[in-house]
């Protein structure tokens, strides 16, 4: 918010200042709703693909609004690679570990035998834990096809 | 090579096209996933698996195997896009 801060103050331009004070205010909303939308899919229409495209879009619209250094001072290139890569092994991760405690591959409930909480809690708590790796995984990479389509691949002005 | 490209996307275009054929007419209630799958979702999913979203529930679970290679999809179209396009500019 601070580095938003100094550089809407530091540019100039008419219609910029209106446009950048604006995406200034909205993005730690939108990033709290993502939030939101991913934790709350258990009782209301969300998820990890909905609420990782709402936070990925958070930086796409700081590198709409200012540019697409901005954007990469929030969120760098190593960690939005790692970021996308962790994302898809927690899936897969949890997968396997339910297989390896001796249930089926993602049958959450096996993981009971971790964790003493109940079969039945476990799975409503494994589709928790696989939808946060969801929410990562797209967050990172709607961020970053922006970033390289945006630039042609050369992440430093962009559009 | 560009008209035998199209020719081949026009010929599985019509195989797959011939296959929805075979399909239940849509909202079909004697259709097999209308007399014996549906319902048991929507009757036991929320004692089985304590989601109150059944939307949640069906693809988390029930269907996670085909979540996780939606996800997959997603992040093989992130790397093919980073791997064609992103370069160093030395």
């Amino acid at each position: 918010m601070k580095i938003l801060h100094e550089l809407a103050r530091h540019k100039t331009g008419g219609d910029n200042l209106i446009i950048q004070t604006a995406v200034r205010l909205l993005v730690p909303f939108i990033q709290l709703f993502g939030l939101y939308v991913i934790v709350h899919g258990h009782y209301s229409p969300g998820g990890g693909f909905q609420g990782g495209v709402v936070l990925g879009a958070s930086f796409i619209l700081l590198a709409l609004a200012f540019d697409l250094r901005t954007s990469l001072r929030f969120m760098s290139e190593g960690a939005n690679a790692i970021l996308g890569n962790a994302g898809a092994l927690i899936y897969i991760g949890i997968g396997v570990l339910c297989a390896l405690v001796g249930g089926l591959f993602l049958d959450y409930g096996a993981l009971d035998r971790l964790i003493p909480l109940g079969p039945v809690e476990w799975r409503s708590f494994g589709i928790f834990l696989v939808e946060v790796g969801v929410g990562i995984a797209v967050m990172s990479i709607m961020a970053s096809l922006y970033w390289d389509i945006g630039s042609g691949g050369e992440m430093d002005e962009g559009l | 090579m560009k008209a035998f490209a199209l020719l081949a996307t026009l010929a599985t275009a019509v195989v797959l096209l011939y296959g929805t054929r075979d399909f239940a007419p849509w909202g079909d209630p004697a259709s097999p996933a209308s007399t014996h799958v549906s319902p048991v979702y929507i009757e036991r999913a929320v004692e089985e698996t304590h989601v109150p979203n059944l939307v949640t529930a069906i693809l988390g679970d029930y269907r996670g195997y085909d979540t996780m290679f939606e996800t997959v999809v997603i992040y093989c179209a992130g790397l093919a896009v980073v791997s064609v396009l992103r370069r160093r500019k030395s």
